[in-house]
Order: C-alpha cells, then sequence, then structure tokens
C-alpha cells in the first residue's frame, strides 16, 4: 500500500487534527516544532511556525503536544524541526523525551547527512544529491527515506517535479526502504503522480492551510481524497 | 568520520547546517575554492581588479586631532569604490561564480553596502542580480536602495519577521535553494555554512595584510591593539587576519550593545552554521537591535566565536549613543563622515589604554545621514 504521511505544525489543536487525518487515511504524522528561522520552509509553514511561537509553541510545550498527540492516534508520530531547537534542548536529551511523548523517529531539516550521525533520524535527500550521498544516506535513515522532489522550499506547486524520477532511480539503485516523496505535492492528481514513482508522499502546507482555514473535519476530507488517490495508483500499477 | 566532523569548524563552531538541497552546492563551491585561490591567472585577476577597480591598497592614515595623546590610525576601507570593505567580497567572489559557471547572484543585505557592492560587481561582470533587503532596512538606507537600482539589480524586499539583515539572508538562502542550479550566492559577511566563512575571510584579509605593513612603515612597530566593528564580522575578522599570528597584538572587535551576539549571546544554529547567538533557552532566534543597519544582526561568523572562546580577541559593546558621538566627533575632528558600523569600533578604540591603535574604518557614512540627522 502506497503511504500517506502528513505534516501538521504543533499547536493546541494538533490532537484533535492529528485524529481526523488518520481518519481520512494517514500513514504516519510529522509534527513541526516551531523555529523562528526555517530555512527549507516556504510561506504557508513559515507562517504557521510564527503561530506557533506566538501561541507559546516552545520546545516542552511541543513535546506535550506530541504526548498529547500520541494519545489518540497510534500511527508514527515524527517531529520535524530544525538543529537550532536540538542545540537548545540537548541533542540526547531531546531524542529521549521525543521517545518518551511518543515520537517514532525524528527529521531536522537542516542536519545534513554526515552531520550529528548519532541522532537517528530519516535523512533527507533532494534531486541535487549525487548517487554516492543517496547511498549514505540510505545507510543512515531511520526507516525510510525522504524524497525532497524539487530543489526549493515547501509549498505547493502547479505539477509534480519532472525531478523527482531521477531521484527515485537514484534512491532505489541505494536503498531498498521505502521511498516518500515530499515537497511540492498537494493534490491528488499529484499525489497519485507522484505515488507512480515512489513508495508514498509527504503532504505539508495545503495540509496546514487546510487545518487552519477549514479545521479538522476538512482535513479529514482532504487527506481521504488523497487517499484515494493513492489507492486507485496502487490499483492502476497492480 | 573526524573529516566528516571537522572539516569547516572553528572549534565548535561553523560547519553545515543546511537543507540537503544544498550540500552539493557547498561542495562545489569548496572545490572551486580550493581550485583558485592560489591559481597564479586568479590572483593576478583579482590583484588587478582590486588596484584598478577596488582602489586598493586603502591608505592607513593617523587621525591625529581625533586623540592628540593616542596615535589612532585609521584603516580606509571607506575609500574603497562603493565606500566599504564589501566589495572586496564581491569582487572575488564574482571571479568564482564566474567560474563556477553561476550567471545569476542572489545576495542579503543590512545596510545596503554589501547589496550595492553585489549589484557594482554584477554590472562590471554581466551577472544578473537579485538583492534581498528587509524592508524596515529598505525605509532607512534608501540611496543604497537607489544605487542597486541604477546598477542594474532587482532589490526584492522582505516583509515579514524582523524585516531587517535576519530574515533577508533566510529568503536569499531560500532563493538559491530554489534556484542552486543557476545561481551563485554572494554572501556578504563570514558567516554561513562552510566554506562561507573560510572564503569571505580569505577575501577580506587584504584589509590586514596591507594594515600590518602600512602600520609598520609609519611607525616601526605593531599596534597596540586592532579594534573593528562586528556584525557578521567580516571587516573585523579581515583586519584581524593580518595579527593574529601576533600574540602581543589586542584584537577588540566591538558589537552594538543591542547585538551583541558574542558578548550576550549562547550558542546555538541559525543560518546555516553554528555560532553564537541572540537566542532564546529554546534555540529561536532573537531579535537584534541597533541604530546601525548593517550590525543589526543576531548572529555572528563561526571563527569570531572561537576566537572569543580561545580569549584571543575580545569583543565589547557600543551603544547607539556612544557611536553616534563618535561619528560626529571624526566629522568634526578630522573631516571624515564614517558609516555608522565603524563608529561603534571608533568608540571603543577611544578609550582603549593603549599607545598605538588601529582601527578598521570600514565605511563610509553617507547612508547614514539620514539616520543622524533624525537623532
Amino acid at each position: 500500500m502506497k503511504k500517506l504521511s502528513v505534516y501538521l505544525m504543533a499547536g493546541p489543536d494538533t490532537p484533535e487534527l492529528a485524529e481526523a487525518a488518520v481518519a481520512g487515511g494517514a500513514d504516519l504524522l510529522e509534527i513541526g516544532f516551531p523555529f523562528s528561522d526555517p530555512l527549507a520552509d516556504g510561506p504557508v509553514i513559515r507562517l504557521a511556525g510564527e503561530r506557533a511561537l506566538a501561541q507559546g509553541m516552545r520546545t516542552k510545550e511541543c513535546l506535550r503536544c506530541l504526548a498529547d498527540t500520541r494519545r489518540r492516534v497510534d500511527v508514527p508520530l515524527i517531529p520535524m524541526t530544525y538543529a537550532s531547537i536540538l542545540e537548545a534542548y540537548g541533542y540526547e536529551r531531546f531524542q529521549e523525551d521525543a521517545a518518551q511523548a511518543g515520537a517514532t523517529s525524528l527529521i531536522v531539516a537542516d542536519l545534513p547527512i554526515e552531520a550529528a550521525p548519532d541522532v537517528k533520524r530519516v535523512q533527507l535527500v533532494a534531486p541535487t544529491t549525487p548517487a554516492e550521498r543517496v547511498r549514505l544516506a540510505g545507510e543512515r535513515t531511520d526507516g525510510w527515506l525522504y524524497l525532497v522532489s524539487l530543489t526549493g522550499t515547501t509549498g505547493a506547486r502547479a505539477e509534480v517535479s519532472a525531478q523527482l524520477a531521477g531521484l527515485v532511480d537514484r534512491a532505489r539503485a541505494a536503498t531498498e526502504l521505502p521511498l516518500l516523496a515530499g515537497f511540492g505535492i498537494s493534490t491528488p492528481e499529484h499525489a497519485a503522480e507522484a505515488a507512480s514513482l515512489a513508495d508514498g508522499i509527504v503532504v505539508g502546507s495545503r495540509a496546514v492551510e487546510v487545518a487552519y482555514e477549514n479545521g479538522a473535519e476538512a482535513l479529514q476530507e482532504y487527506v481521504a481524497s488523497l487517499r484515494a488517490a493513492l489507492d486507485v495508483a496502487e490499483h492502476a500499477v497492480a | 568520520m573526524a573529516t566528516e566532523l571537522t572539516r569547516g569548524f572553528y572549534g565548535a563552531y561553523g560547519g553545515r547546517y543546511v537543507p540537503e538541497t544544498l550540500v552539493p552546492a557547498l561542495d562545489e563551491l569548496e572545490r572551486g575554492w580550493s581550485e583558485i585561490k592560489d591559481d597564479p591567472g586568479f590572483r593576478l585577476e583579482l590583484a588587478r581588479l582590486q588596484a584598478a577597480y577596488v582602489g586598493r591598497p586603502t591608505p592607513l592614515y593617523r587621525a591625529e586631532r581625533l586623540d592628540e595623546e593616542k596615535r589612532v590610525y585609521l584603516k580606509r576601507e571607506d575609500l574603497c569604490h562603493t565606500g566599504a570593505h564589501k566589495i572586496n567580497n564581491a569582487v572575488g567572489q564574482a571571479l568564482v561564480a564566474r567560474r563556477l559557471g553561476k550567471e545569476r547572484i542572489v545576495a542579503e543585505t543590512g545596510a545596503g553596502q554589501h547589496g550595492v557592492a553585489a549589484a557594482t560587481v554584477c554590472a562590471r561582470f554581466g551577472l544578473e542580480c537579485v538583492v534581498y533587503m528587509g524592508a524596515e532596512d529598505m525605509q532607512r538606507q534608501r540611496p543604497n536602495v537607489e544605487r542597486m537600482h541604477l546598477l542594474g539589480a532587482e532589490v526584492r524586499p522582505v516583509e515579514f519577521g524582523t524585516k531587517t539583515l535576519k530574515e533577508a539572508t533566510s529568503e536569499a538562502i531560500r532563493d538559491w535553494i530554489t534556484n542552486v542550479e543557476t545561481t551563485h550566492y554572494m554572501i556578504g559577511s563570514c558567516v554561513g555554512p562552510h566554506p562561507y566563512p573560510e572564503l569571505v575571510r580569505d577575501l577580506q584579509s587584504v584589509i590586514g595584510r596591507e594594515a600590518r605593513e602600512q602600520i609598520i612603515a609609519a611607525e616601526s612597530r605593531l599596534p597596540d591593539a586592532v579594534v573593528a566593528c562586528v556584525g557578521g564580522g567580516s571587516n573585523a575578522i579581515g583586519l584581524f587576519a593580518g595579527f593574529l599570528d601576533d600574540a602581543d597584538v589586542r584584537l577588540v572587535g566591538v558589537e552594538a550593545a543591542g547585538a551583541a551576539s558574542l558578548g550576550t549571546g549562547r550558542a546555538g544554529v541559525l543560518h546555516g552554521a553554528r555560532s553564537s547567538l541572540l537566542a532564546d533557552e529554546d534555540g529561536q532566534i532573537a531579535d537584534a537591535h541597533s541604530i546601525s543597519a548593517g550590525l543589526d544582526y543576531p548572529g555572528v561568523g563561526p571563527e569570531h566565536a572561537f576566537l572569543r572562546d580561545e580569549g584571543r580577541a575580545e569583543y565589547p559593546a557600543a551603544t547607539d549613543e556612544e557611536a553616534l558621538a563618535a561619528f560626529h566627533l571624526l566629522a568634526e575632528r578630522e573631516g571624515i563622515i564614517p558609516a555608522l558600523e565603524p563608529a561603534h569600533a571608533l568608540a571603543r578604540a577611544l578609550d582603549l589604554d593603549a599607545e598605538v591603535i588601529l582601527v578598521g574604518l570600514s565605511g563610509r557614512g553617507d547612508k547614514d545621514l539620514a539616520t543622524v540627522l533624525s537623532r
């Protein structure tokens, strides 16, 4: 089955939203721990991060949010954040406390593959990543590999990046782990197209936007529409 | 493993904390720079541009009326083409960009001096130039915005967050992530991911090399202290580079009191490097506050954090008021209008207990007239 990962920014509504996303068919959830200067993020997630910080979503509060979410859903939960947060909290302590709160793994958007080798995390590879580094990422990654499908920041785009196919080929040659494609994937059509190449998709900006503007029910519908597209793609392949 | 961890680090600072998309571009830049930096053809071309285009060597001037007791020398980077030391770095990086086959340049700017330098060299080398600038800085540094436009650059206002250099830098990096295959990021200070701190230091070290020769020629001795302002820290690191091995020479970097990343900061990660930052206990970056747009930055180059920890350099602060007083004093006593940034260095230099003092006068003050006159 194609995997569907949904990104939500940590906040007071996150447990409820997480439940809705899972009811809609999400297989795993990434929980954004906001950072003041998120280099990998486009405007939607950057703004969501600003709102979260204004609501007091500092690291301890985010960990509480993670634990509250854990009590509501049983899919893997993966905090996604930036090095500065771990630096301040302590890398080891962060890993321990996140695991304690129910985290399954971790994503750090600005820790390249060779940095902090002791921090077990989902590694990201990009269209610019050469084969040798993709192999290293495959060796070090935790469970699956995050394919950044385009050169750019997070955010919806008109089309699935033409760079994704080549990246999938390089990643397949490097690892047998599942490959999930994210960045720029927002519609059911995108989902189907990206999943025809990769083993699953990550949606972030659009999910954050739907959740913020229209709430849990709308998020569940949106996720269900992606789920349906992925299931159709799955059968088309089979 | 050891090489992976230590490459690009100054002690515990520096490194590469960037999205994976940029790592291959940083590798390419590092390779390109190490290939050309000692290449005779490159050195010759850079030397010719420094002489005929930038206006090097810049004079070393003894400010006799500024302080009649101490012997205070000013390294006149304000006399460089475009009015500040930023051009030293921009010229060198333009040559690197050309070597790497990149035809588009992105840059960030605070006071506008680096933006003007980037726009200038892009005009000179026929490169497309996009400069990100905080909307608040565009207000307070209007003449530099006009200059960049005249030079053919596109200035993109950054309307969110602090609307200053911090956000402009983030946006320039995001642009680079998006256009990495065609674009060179011309960073303006000795900050950012490896190899930028080293690249910028190498290109600015011409200041220190010249100054060391000049002060020995003037005084037949080394100075007691070398003083420069520190925002990101590029003019300071360039000047210090000439004196790092002279253990008896005090190195003094002067920060703005409201942007003292070294004086009051903590270790953290910003804009691709680990350094000393203004950040809270959760690692969220704090706002900096300075009358001087060029110092209004919550981070600093990693080598400065290392020099501080090693005890090799000291980093006191100067307040807005102290900088303004030094600004007026230099204008009235010497007929030199400094930028507000080096006015911070002047303010601390004048109360140093030292006989021979070398001060980096990193830029001229035309851009600051509106700010100063409105006080």
